[in-house]
């Protein structure tokens, strides 16, 4: 196992190191050049010659390369134009944040993903089932920013208008924007997990469906087990593999999703840093926080490799 | 993704008359099937008559009508610039789905080309080819189309070109795949026997046995193309912000959400495109795997 692990790990060091060379080189396809997106149009060409020198730009492409990833290793990823703060200490307030929103909706869309998938699966063709799919069609379909939109007129403005006109005077039921306290992360999070939920409801229902005709499952229920145990531990189980790939992946899209919520609830997390920055055309932060929600998913699926040596011991890894 | 390529290579290639017009039954059987195709069809329709049923011109302002509610003379109302929303909703239609059908266009062409290529020649070729569809896919979709269209610059040009850069990996994938099984099958060896080049083999009797799963994959993924558009255009990545686009709309929402009917129906527009092009690969999806199909 542990040398599995360590295999596991040696092999993701050519990933990171070809993901570090994709956003070192996506700065290169501005048009003009980093320079000239850094001086601004009205720059002078010895500006912007100067600058090139300044950035160490005038130098083959490998060695800019190089030093970037020197520079990587002892987390200088550089200074934000916007703010003049190092890049990393920007990321380092704001990623915590993001991370409480990815994992508190990851948690909550998994287990009632994996709820939902699995009633639905021991009910097929009942009304449950059908329900449960075409709300999961309506949660994949939904836009993440538009869903938080829905969420914040009715929670903040809808809600309590009503509840005013009846005799109740009140707030916004729950805060619409901002961050620090879990109220503020309801809304967030259920925008956010309503769309992994729906993928993970299916794709436990279409791998529950599978395993529960196997014949081990037919021999557990002729030896009299209680349908609960049948389900949950002869089952379940065993459906666990792809489930976890997805929860794994999804974590990776939540990661991604997390720019659009963040976006709408103006949530101080990496995510929103990203699209920010973006309009202020900031390239060492946008370089920053695309380098370390990459890096994020790549561990996300490496963590998730580990995890399937743990939940199947048939794979042998050599 | 990878349950749903597992499942599209399992089916075979060539999809005879008689398996068609299972198929086609089956989808028509399938009552959420239907809906979907009215969906798309209806908005499809509404975006191609756009020009002739909106009431008004979807750019022109008029700042003394601005942020009306829907009324007798603005349907859906009018946003913060006095621009008739649903003008603005009818032609939104003309850019978020053509863009998402030419996202999925161009990334199942070159996917299938480049996937075709590396599994055909195989060796070091491939081997390449392949390390650098796992590096493309190591990234968060969204993340990475973002720092793409950041880099090339925001427009509806760029974010389809930065939309195809993450695309195309998974239909390489699926058809490299396809190739490296079709390419030991009898009739390959028969064209090779009588002498045929290459890339007769490869254009011509390799790679036509590719495209149906290919095309089933794109099928499935024109929702997701979609969202993902509307997505960047949310963001800022997509039309230039006065453009009558449904992404750039539901955006002004953030500013202005208590004139809620500047930003929702926008959003009913992409939800239910989304949801019918759903509808309809879900059906599909049905069909090839037998596993999920209700009754079984």
């Amino acid at each position: 196992m542990t040398k599995f692990i360590l295999r596991r790990l040696l092999l993701a060091i050519p990933t990171l190191l070809g993901v570090s060379f994709l956003v070192f080189a996506s700065i290169r396809l501005v048009p003009g050049g980093p320079a000239v997106a850094l001086a601004g149009e009205l720059a002078t060409p010895q500006m912007i010659e100067q600058l090139n020198r300044e950035l160490g730009l005038d130098q083959p492409l490998l060695i800019q390369y190089v030093n970037y990833l020197g520079r990587m290793l002892r987390f200088d990823l550089g200074r934000s134009i916007r703010s003049g703060l190092p890049v990393v200490e920007e990321i380092q307030t704001r990623l915590p944040r993001t991370l409480l929103l990815a994992v508190v909706s990851l948690a909550v869309s998994s287990v009632l993903g994996i709820t939902i998938g699995v009633t639905a699966a021991t009910r097929p063709n009942s009304l449950f089932d059908g329900g449960s799919m075409i709300f999961a069609l309506l949660g994949v379909s939904m836009p993440i920013f538009w869903s938080g939109l829905m969420l914040m007129i009715f929670f903040a403005v809808l809600l309590p208008q009503w509840l005013t006109s009846i005799g109740f005077p009140t707030g916004p039921i729950l805060p619409p924007t901002g961050s620090g306290t879990w109220q503020h992360l309801v809304m967030p999070v259920t925008a956010l997990a309503a769309n992994s939920m729906a993928i993970q409801a299916r794709m436990t229902r279409a791998t529950m469906l599978e395993v529960l005709r196997q014949d081990y499952i037919r021999t557990a229920r002729a030896k009299g087990q209680k349908e609960r145990i049948v389900i949950y531990v002869h089952a379940l189980r065993n459906a666990m593999l792809p489930i976890v790939t997805i929860i794994g992946l999804q974590f990776g899209t939540l990661l991604g999703g997390a720019v659009l919520t963040e976006t709408v609830f103006s949530w101080p997390g990496i995510g929103r840093l990203l699209v920010d920055t973006i309009s202020f055309r900031d390239y060492p932060v946008i370089q920053g926080t695309v380098l370390t929600i990459s890096i994020g998913f790549v561990l996300t699926n490496l963590a998730v490799d580990v995890l399937y040596a743990y939940l199947d011991p048939r794979i042998k890894y050599s | 993704m990878s349950s749903t390529s597992s499942t599209i290579s399992s089916i075979p290639a060539s999809a005879s008359r008689s398996t068609r017009s299972t198929a086609w039954g089956h989808l028509r059987r399938n009552p959420l099937v239907g809906v979907g195709l009215l969906l798309v069809l209806v908005w499809l329709v509404l975006g191609l008559l756009a020009p002739l049923i909106a009431p008004y011109d979807p750019l022109r302002q008029n700042v003394s009508n601005r942020m009306r509610p829907p009324h007798a003379e603005h349907i859906m109302g009018t946003d913060e610039l006095g621009r008739d929303v649903f003008s603005r909703v009818l032609y939104g239609a003309r850019v978020t789905i053509p863009a998402g059908l030419m996202v999925i266009l161009f990334g199942t062409v070159i996917g299938t080309l480049v996937g075709a290529v590396a599994g055909f020649i195989g060796g070091w070729i491939d081997e390449t080819i392949m390390r650098i569809t796992e590096l493309f896919m190591a990234f968060p979709t969204i993340i990475l189309a973002m720092a793409i269209s950041a880099a090339l610059g925001p427009d509806v040009r760029n974010a389809i070109i930065a939309l195809v850069v993450v695309w195309w990996p998974n239909y390489a994938r699926l058809v490299r795949g396809l190739v490296l099984e079709i390419k030991s099958k009898e009739f390959v060896e028969g064209a090779r026997a009588i002498g045929a080049t290459g890339p007769y083999i490869l254009f011509r009797t390799v790679l036509p046995n590719c495209i149906a799963p290919a095309i089933v994959l794109g099928t499935l993924d024109v929702g997701n193309a979609i969202l993902t558009f509307a997505g960047l255009s949310f963001l800022g990545l997509g039309p230039e912000p006065s453009a009558a686009d449904w992404g750039r709309m539901v955006s002004s929402g953030v500013d202005n959400l208590n004139q809620w009917w500047t930003w929702l129906f926008a959003g009913v527009g992409i939800a239910s495109v989304v949801l019918g092009c759903n509808f309809i690969g879900d059906g599909l999806r049905d069909f090839l795997d037998p596993r999920l199909r209700k009754g079984n």
